[in-house]
């Protein structure tokens, strides 16, 4: 196994366990649904996609095995993770949980409401 | 764009069997002559060459590592911050896109640009609307731009 090869597989598994912390610490710590979502779809995706392909990097150099499936399993999760993220929120706004007080602007409620006026 | 690829294998093959050696080399060499040939004979189709699009693809998969690189570092900028000040919020945009898969991508490059995130596409398929974690006016107009850098790429590709 060569060496670069080695540190460039710490860094990337580091990396991901790094960010899945950051997760954690994002979903403690912001106020809402919404700003949560955001910290749940974004670093935890880029966090198991590193970890995965520091998994791939360190099998292929260290035993010679391609292993194509955590090659699609990185795939499967970055195009899975957003739309999961946006149909949560999705799902949390139509149930009617409300956004955290300092928000700034609404436009979907004002659609809504804009909608419901002129049927 | 499925036509012409199409034929691009069937020329391959057609090389693998007046060449007579039937391995991956010839196959790749052929596809690529037929490559030429498709290149060559480009008006009597009535799409593209297909290659601009196969690469207007690999751009946009290029935009999608990029952003969920950025978005990551914005992220987790916010997150460790001591304090918070962010001002979320919720607004409409507006898309020129028409069909589903486009629709599709933007939602999700949306998703996975720095601090965006997509909640409701309306009925008629003409509006997002965009929970932004931290918004204000300046970044309003910045993320339009991004926003209009991301149609652009799309629309590169459906063309």
């Amino acid at each position: 196994m060569i060496e670069i090869s080695k540190i460039i597989v710490a860094i990337l598994i580091l990396l991901g366990a790094f960010l899945s912390l950051v997760t954690t610490f994002g979903l403690l710590r912001l106020p809402d649904v919404y700003t949560r979502n955001h910290a749940a779809s974004k670093a935890a995706t880029l966090g198991i996609m590193s970890i995965m392909l520091g998994t791939f990097i360190y099998f292929y150099m260290e035993h010679g095995h391609f292993n194509s499936r955590v090659l699609l399993g990185i795939l499967f999760v970055f195009f899975t993770a957003p739309v999961s993220g946006h149909l949560i929120s999705r799902a949390a706004y139509n149930s009617g949980v409300k956004l955290w007080d300092k928000s700034v602007r609404d436009d979907l409620k004002k659609a809504r409401e804009n909608s419901k006026s002129t049927r | 764009m499925a036509f012409q690829i199409l034929l691009n294998f069937v020329l391959a093959l057609v090389w693998m069997f007046l060449s007579h050696s039937y391995n991956p080399t010839s196959f790749i060499v052929g596809f690529l002559l037929g490559m030429l040939i498709l290149l060559s004979f480009r008006r009597f189709f009535n799409t593209r060459f297909y290659m601009i699009r196969v690469w207007a693809v690999i751009k946009l998969i290029l935009i999608f590592i990029k952003e969920l690189i950025l978005s990551n570092i914005a992220v987790l900028k916010v997150i460790l911050k001591p304090k918070l000040d962010i001002k979320p919020g919720i607004f409409a945009l507006e898309t020129e896109l028409k069909q589903p898969w486009e629709i599709t991508t933007l939602a999700n490059l949306i998703t996975l640009t720095p601090g965006t995130f997509v909640i409701e596409v309306s009925e008629d398929n003409k509006t997002l609307y965009v929970h932004a974690m931290d918004l204000n006016d300046d970044i309003q107009s910045e993320i339009d731009g991004i926003k209009n850098t991301f149609e652009k790429a799309i629309m590169e590709v459906s063309r």
